[in-house]
Parts: structure tokens; C-alpha cells; sequence
């Protein structure tokens, strides 16, 4: 029964022809909070990467040990906006993926906090990836997933989990919590991969 | 933001049909019981999600589908009662 | 508790007036509308011309059998819906409203236990259905109301709770967070745990309270009344935000 409301218009919906289909650009940084905020100190914090073989853990500082790099990337959020050109620092997966031995092509991310998301590992590596702790030249603050969180800018941003605390191995392209929930198990921008 | 199980009773009527937010949940994971009313409830832009009030397990998601649908589910809950009608089930 | 099914309704604006300097009161006619009890909210759906949908909840100021709904919007600033609501809406204007809605943060008269209302700002809105359904129906229940607010300009429904107070309907307390009028007996500052303990009915009333305000406020309050030992069941809260 929806009727137009008269002089109603939303909020601005700009186009810019850098920004994928459907997306607006934004200065600040929004926060999307759909639980608690954990509270994580670094030297507490410990990565896990679970595979069909065995457990590989990395401490705080031995995370950092395996190489530090400075990306400039775009990101753009399922909730229709998206931020340019912002800098970041992490450890790429490629690095993490170095010693580990696996036959499995899926991977679920796991965040304290106990948010997961799914994405293919051919997708985490070759540069696409990082485990990173600094935005815009700060460490990243726990509404931002600090002390660290899953960076894969080519895909929606819900998959760089926020808190990630470990990856676990899959056989197959099982949906994390909002894939379960209506959104794509994929989440290519570009391709507008919202919901299922 | 976080709120409270008030402030989904809109979608959760189109699920359900009718005003549900004194419908009983239990959380599969502590098996604690509260109203739907006393779940915390964040809302984003992506979705809402009802957490346990003892525990914080998602309880309640309910996350948009393409145009104007709604896509409902109950990952977190054990059991839903629904008394018709009692302004004093809570 | 009579059956109030929720569901669309087409609703007309009546009229519109200013609430606070922040805040419009508006007037809905919806002929569809099966009334609502005191305490319910509503969702407004807006649509743009080219299909551009937001949503918003909001309280609802009055209460019973009318097919008149009143609403008291205070601008969200930055806000997509209350500022569109409190500066564009016009008499004549059409929204789609989804309600009555929320039977948990209801009063319904004929109950013998004292009401403790806690409002925080806004949140005071369906604290006034209560009260105002309480004085309409010359229900005998006992009422109080502690009502937070920045500043004495910025309560909303003032001069009707100071005419239900006059009535001896209400005994209505004020807590000033920003500005308090000439010779009010504190400076202006937060809600205090035995600001709260004063101001309200001692566990041994075994009052029902409703609190509604802001998250932080209504946390804040609802854990000091659970420490002053009131039953965690007879306190209802609802928190509020976004606009």
C-alpha cells in the first residue's frame, strides 16, 4: 500500500563514477555494531589458523614478526556507503598462509565476540588480504575491530571481520552469520552481491 | 545502537502477524527465558540483531532481503511461547 | 486488554505545534486506526518519489479508542525521519504508520500498585500516555513521575503534567541536567542514585516503573532501582535512539 510521502526525498544519494553501483561516499566512518563491543588487549590477543592438519598460532608480536605493510585501499559497505583511498596497516594472509599446509578452499573467520564470515581462501591470498591493526594512521579502536581486524577490501565490508581472532579451514563455502541471514555468500561489490 | 526488544516489534509483527515483544524466548545456549521486550537489541543498517540478556548470544536476526522483504530467523533460541492477549505474561 | 491488531494504516496530519525548540507535536487522523493503550509505539514509513524508503519508531502521546494519534517528535540532528518530521511535515501530508505496537511497555488502569514513571527527554512521551490515560479515566492507582530533561523549556507536554499534578493526579519531579529555573533547590546535573531513591516509591510499595530514555539512562537508572531492591520484573524499560 505504499504511498510517496510529499517533499520527502532521504538523504542525499550522490553517484560518483569511482564508486561501485548503489554506493555513497562518506567522510566520516560509520560504525555498525550488532553486539557487544569487545574489549581486547594486545597482549592478550592470539591468532589462530585451524586446518584439516593441526593449529597454527601467532602472539601479538610475532603476528607483526612475519611483515608489516602500508596499503592504500577503497571500502565499501553492504549499507551503501563507501570511503576512498584510506590507509592501512597489516600482515598480509599470504604471509600467515606461508606454512600452512591445506587441501580445504574455504575459510570462516572467527572474531572474539563470536562473529564469523565466510570467504573463499583463493580470495585472502595474492595480495588481497590482511590482518590489520592501524586506519588512517591510529591503531585501530575497538568500535573499528582494534586491536585487530580481517581487511579484504574487495568485498563487502562485512567480511573484514571486526576482533578476528582466527580463521578455520572448510571443505566447503559454509555461510558465516549474516550469509546465514540474507546476505551473499560472496559480496563482490562491484557485482552487487547484497543478498542472496 | 543498541535498544531493546521494543524497538523490532514493527518487523517482528510483519513476521509473525501480530505484536509479539511478550512472546517467551529461551537462549539455547544459557537457557535463561525473557520476553522478547528485554532482549538487547542492536539495530544497524545491515539488520537487527536480538541478543540474550544473560549471555549475549544472537537470539533473533533479522536482516533485509532484496526490495522490501524481510529475512527472519531464530539462531539463538531454543523455544518461543506466545500467550495471547495477557498484559501480564512478563 | 482489549485486542489491537497491528498493521498499516494510511494517516492524515491534522495538525502540527511546536513542542520544545526542538520538538513539534503532531496530530494524526487515521480512520483505520483500532486504537491504542497507553505506553504503545508506532512505526513511520516515508517513501520518496523514486521509492526510497525510511522508517523510524516513535511513542505514541495518546492512548484509548480515537482514530486521533499524537506524536511528539524531537529532531534527531543529522537525522533522515525527524527532521523531515518536524520541519517539512505539513496538515494535509500523508504517512503510512505500522502500529499499535510494543504490549510490554503498556499501563492499563484497574492494576492497585503505585506507577513509578522515569522519563529521560524524549522518553517521557509514553510516560505521559500513562498518566494522561490515568487522569481521564479518574483511575485511583497512585502516580509519580521523575522526569529528567536538560532544561525547563525543554520538557515536553509541560503544561499539561503541571495541570494532572494540580489535579493531584501526579506527583511529578523534575531533575535539570543543563539549566535549572530561578532558585530551584540543586544545580542543574545527572540523575544521582539518591536523587532517585527520593524522588520515587520505596520498595515497599511494591511500585510498577517504567523507564524510558536514552540507552545510557535507562541502563543506568534500571541497575540503581535493581540495587535499591525493587524486583526486576515490576521494572519495565525502553530505550530509545536514532532518528
Amino acid at each position: 500500500m505504499s504511498f510517496i510521502t510529499r517533499g520527502f526525498s532521504g538523504r542525499g544519494r550522490d553517484r560518483d563514477p569511482r564508486l561501485p553501483p548503489g554506493q555513497t561516499l562518506v567522510e566520516d566512518w560509520p560504525v555498525l555494531s550488532a553486539g557487544p563491543t569487545p574489549d581486547i588487549d594486545p597482549a592478550d590477543w592470539e591468532f589462530v589458523v585451524a586446518t584439516e592438519n593441526g593449529r597454527h598460532t601467532w602472539n601479538w608480536d610475532e603476528m607483526h614478526a612475519l611483515g608489516v605493510e602500508d596499503i592504500t585501499v577503497d571500502i565499501h559497505c553492504v549499507t551503501h556507503w563507501s570511503k576512498l583511498e584510506m590507509a592501512w596497516r597489516g600482515v598480509p594472509l599470504d604471509k600467515i598462509f606461508e606454512n600452512v599446509e591445506t587441501s580445504y578452499d574455504y575459510v570462516m573467520a572467527h572474531s572474539y565476540g563470536g562473529y564469523t564470515t565466510n570467504v573463499p581462501l583463493d580470495e585472502l591470498l595474492d595480495g588481497q588480504a590482511w590482518i590489520a591493526f592501524e586506519a588512517d594512521g591510529e591503531p585501530l579502536t575497538p568500535e573499528h575491530g582494534g586491536p585487530a581486524r580481517l581487511l579484504v577490501p574487495h568485498l563487502y565490508f562485512w567480511k573484514s571481520a571486526k576482533w578476528v581472532r582466527g580463521l578455520v579451514m572448510m571443505p566447503s563455502d559454509d555461510p558465516g552469520f549474516w550469509e546465514q541471514n540474507g546476505y551473499n555468500l560472496h559480496g563482490d561489490p562491484w557485482a552487487e552481491e547484497r543478498y542472496w | 545502537m543498541k535498544l531493546d526488544g521494543n524497538a523490532i516489534a514493527g518487523p517482528l509483527a510483519e513476521v509473525f502477524g501480530r505484536d509479539v515483544t511478550l512472546a517467551v524466548m529461551t537462549c539455547s545456549g544459557c537457557h535463561e527465558s525473557a520476553v522478547i521486550a528485554r532482549a538487547m537489541v542492536y539495530v544497524t543498517a545491515m539488520g537487527s540483531v536480538a541478543r540474550c540478556p544473560t549471555c549475549d548470544r544472537a537470539l533473533l536476526v533479522l536482516g533485509p532481503g532484496p526490495g522490501a522483504r524481510i529475512r527472519f530467523s531464530m539462531p539463538g533460541v531454543s523455544s518461543l511461547e506466545l500467550t495471547p492477549d495477557e498484559p501480564d505474561a512478563a | 486488554m482489549t485486542h489491537r491488531p497491528a498493521a498499516w494504516h494510511a494517516a492524515t496530519v491534522r495538525s502540527v505545534s511546536r513542542e520544545t525548540a526542538s520538538a513539534r507535536r503532531i496530530e494524526f487522523e487515521v480512520p483505520t486506526w483500532p486504537g491504542n493503550d497507553a505506553g504503545a509505539h508506532l512505526d513511520v514509513r516515508l517513501t520518496a518519489p523514486d521509492g526510497y524508503q525510511a522508517s523510524r519508531s516513535y511513542s505514541i502521546a495518546s492512548s484509548g479508542d480515537s482514530r486521533r494519534v499524537v506524536l511528539a517528535v524531537d529532531e534527531v540532528p543529522g537525522g533522515e525521519v525527524s527532521p523531515f518530521l518536524v520541519h517539512e511535515l505539513q496538515p494535509g501530508d500523508q504517512v503510512e504508520i505500522h502500529g499499535p505496537l510494543g504490549a510490554y511497555f503498556v499501563w492499563t488502569p484497574g492494576d492497585e500498585r503505585p506507577v513509578q514513571l522515569i522519563a529521560g527527554g524524549s522518553g517521557v512521551v509514553p510516560l505521559y500516555a500513562m498518566a494522561e490515560l490515568h487522569d481521564r479515566e479518574q483511575d485511583s492507582t497512585p502516580f509519580r513521575l521523575l522526569y529528567s530533561v536538560r532544561t525547563p523549556d525543554d520538557r515536553f507536554f509541560a503544561s499539561e503534567l503541571e495541570q494532572i499534578a494540580a489535579r493531584g493526579r501526579l506527583e511529578a519531579s523534575y531533575v535539570y541536567t543543563r539549566a535549572v529555573p530561578a532558585g530551584w533547590h540543586s544545580a542543574p546535573g545527572r540523575v544521582t542514585r539518591d536523587a532517585l531513591a527520593a524522588a520515587t516509591w520505596p520498595v515497599d510499595r511494591r511500585p510498577r516503573i517504567y523507564v524510558c530514555g536514552p540507552t545510557p539512562f535507562v541502563e543506568t537508572v534500571a541497575d540503581w532501582l535493581t540495587e535499591l531492591g525493587h524486583e526486576p520484573r515490576a521494572i519495565r524499560t525502553e530505550r530509545f535512539g536514532g532518528g
